[in-house]
């Protein structure tokens, strides 16, 4: 018998008797009154920034300035560059600025979804030296049931919620940001 | 299966407890991370909804795993993955070597995954000339010691920064004496980027699969398993069959327990969903059973089986904060270790229900409502009865037992033993009394309560 047929079979022969799956209800969760200043706030305790605009025009006028400083920056909002999709770790490994759309944010955790085709690349948001966020005020949701009802993951190969900058606290506890992943994360919310 | 035992779990926690300094920092430290987790916690008011759906959920996937697998495995094929399945540990790494050896492949990483801990992947495949770079930092860091982790969430927290700054010194060559956490995790994050950078294969744990959609989900904080697995050439996931959920939405209840509980943060910094590997790219996924089938078999452990390995139950267990991860000989430590672990091997495992208090504390942070304690006692009585204890605790309990249910015999005992520990005290206060060690024996009444009873009742 194979390994899969063994494993099935036991399972099967050892299992309880079926019980009922639980019916999740999104009455039963907080909800914000004011989920910008929930989001803010939480995103921010756990190392992110969250900058508040009227528009977009500021952040595209950022993007020229770093450009023109000479930063690697990479623009997934505003620009359209196909040869992203195949770029290598070798590529991408210089990438200063990454500036991305997100689909949704979360009130509750401070996280914010990206399908892979916001990304542009799906290493972009992990090897950049700092991630850029550019999300809409109505997305943001209060909390994780929520968000699920409004995603469709099986539309993407690949997406994740991001919340705040990669970090790691396994030398004694202490806290230092800038682990593998992005040093800095900053929402623009508009 | 090979195992971490050299000694048994009071014995190696004697050795922990002799630095009494870096014993209460250990044990402060993780009550600090217990800390934050109640103060997560208690942020959010529908939290014992959230643990008894989670529960529930789990309870229902058990109940009907062998659907869910199919179910899992049919989804991810078409969305082009490849599934592997492996009865146990050794077919788990020979799996693994398999695929790196028909794709020539030399330049592993590899992110935390228990289930590759459990397994002993790196030993076997380093036993075949094949090295794997661990790039969780913690995991790094007793890689290049040599140690295994003590923890499944905070894998080298039995360390200070003067030990992590050594190791670097010699394996990295960091400055010697810079202890500065922030100096050595950016060593850490430059060495292990050239690793990231030019890997072709990564190798990542799964947090949670999805029946449904056939995808799965991988939690870190670092970025460590997206670094690597969104590099490679080639992405191998591995499971153990428990980490089947039904659908995508039971998501949204496991991902706000999951970090809260494990150290108090809202959610971990990177929740990634893979649903099919990149365009060149293969996926595969590796699903593996050693021991778990059994365990389900097993109506008293069967829900050890609902753990989502955050780690709660040890940072809240005063054993296993005061006697130290190694101390467990195993990949997972504490309590959910030592209800896990003698599903395992029964023998070599023995001693570890016998690690707690049976406080109940596990049971009362645990996320997904596993009866952590009562399974520690449960186990308790299935080792005795299968002959797993040393002979003297079964001679001491045997004869308790007796004297408990003969009471003339039992007052009588009380009575003469009274009269010898305040006349003779080093009968007691000797070294072969175990109750003696690191303890006073307690001062002795001169009267029992039975006697007192007699005198008092008509008063």
């Amino acid at each position: 018998m194979s390994a899969r047929e063994k494993i099935l079979a036991t399972c099967t022969a050892n299992k309880p008797a079926l019980v009922d799956l639980p019916q999740l209800s999104d009455e039963y969760l907080t909800h914000y009154d004011d989920k910008i200043a929930q989001f803010k706030l939480v995103l921010e305790g756990i190392g992110g920034k969250v900058i508040a605009l009227e528009n977009t025009e500021q952040v595209k006028e950022e993007i020229a300035k770093h450009q023109q400083l000479g930063d690697f920056v990479v623009d997934t909002i505003f620009s359209h560059d196909a040869a992203l999709k195949t770029q290598t770790s070798f590529d991408l490994e210089r990438v200063d600025r990454a500036y991305l759309q997100a689909t949704l944010g979360v009130a509750e955790n401070g996280s914010v979804w990206l399908y892979e085709a916001q990304m542009g690349n799906r290493l972009l948001p992990f090897i950049c030296q700092h991630l850029f966020i550019v999300l809409a005020k109505a997305t943001l949701v209060d909390n994780m049931y929520q968000a699920y009802q409004k995603l469709s993951i099986t539309e993407t190969g690949f997406g994740v919620f991001i919340a705040g900058p990669s970090k790691t606290a396994d030398i004694e506890q202490s806290l230092v940001i800038g682990a593998h992943g992005a040093r800095s994360l900053t929402v623009y919310l508009v | 299966m090979s195992n971490l035992k050299t000694l048994d779990h009071a014995a190696a926690a004697e050795i922990f407890i002799k630095d009494e300094a870096r014993t209460d920092w250990h044990d402060d430290t993780l009550w600090f991370v217990r800390q934050k987790r109640d103060k997560a916690v208690h942020g959010i008011a529908e939290w014992e909804q959230l643990r008894e759906w989670a529960s529930q959920i789990k309870n229902h996937t058990l109940s009907n795993l062998d659907n869910y697998l199919t179910a899992f495995e049919q989804q991810a094929q078409a969305n082009g993955i490849k599934i592997h399945w492996a009865a146990d540990a050794l077919e788990h790494n020979q799996l693994m070597h398999k695929i790196l050896k028909e794709n020539k492949i030399s330049r592993i990483v590899k992110s935390k995954s228990m289930l590759t801990e459990e397994c002993h992947l790196n030993d076997y495949l380093k036993k075949q000339g094949i090295e794997v770079v661990d790039t969780d930092l913690g995991e790094r860091i007793v890689q290049l010691r040599d140690e295994a982790p003590s923890h499944i969430v905070l894998p080298a927290i039995h360390l200070k920064k003067q030990d992590v700054s050594e190791t670097f010194h010699e394996h990295l060559q960091t400055e010697e004496g810079n202890n500065d956490p922030q100096y050595l995790t950016e060593a850490a994050r430059q060495h292990l980027r050239d690793h990231f950078i030019q890997s072709e294969l990564a190798i990542t744990g799964v947090n949670f699969a999805i029946a449904e959609t056939g995808g799965f989900v991988v939690c870190t904080n670092e970025g460590n398993a997206d670094m690597g697995a969104h590099t490679a050439k080639i992405h191998v996931a591995c499971m153990g069959i428990e980490k089947i959920i039904p659908k995508t939405e039971h998501l949204s209840v496991f991902l706000r327990l999951l970090a809260r509980s494990a150290t108090g943060q809202p959610i971990t910094t990177y929740s990634s969903h893979f649903q099919k590997p990149r365009p060149g790219q293969e996926m595969h996924i590796i699903i593996v059973d050693n021991g778990r089938t059994k365990q389900l078999g097993r109506a008293d452990f069967r829900n050890s089986l609902k753990c989502i390995r955050c780690a709660a139950c040890f940072n809240t267990c005063p054993v296993y904060r005061r006697s130290g991860g190694h101390s467990y000989h195993t990949a997972v430590a504490g309590p959910i270790g030592s209800i896990l672990n003698p599903n395992l091997d029964m023998k070599a495992n023995a001693d570890l229900p016998f690690a707690s208090t049976l406080c109940g504390s596990c049971s009362n942070v645990c996320p997904v409502k596993i009866d952590i304690h009562e399974q520690l006692w449960k186990w308790r009585q299935v080792i005795v009865e299968e002959g797993y204890v040393k002979p003297e605790k079964k001679i001491a309990m045997k004869g308790m037992a007796w004297l408990f249910s003969h009471p003339r015999i039992y007052r009588w005992a009380g009575k003469s033993g009274r009269w010898f520990l305040r006349t003779m005290p080093f009968l007691g206060n000797n070294k072969l009394n175990v109750w003696y060690k690191q303890r006073e024996m307690p001062e002795v009444p001169k009267q029992s309560f039975h006697d007192w009873y007699q005198q008092n009742k008509n008063k």
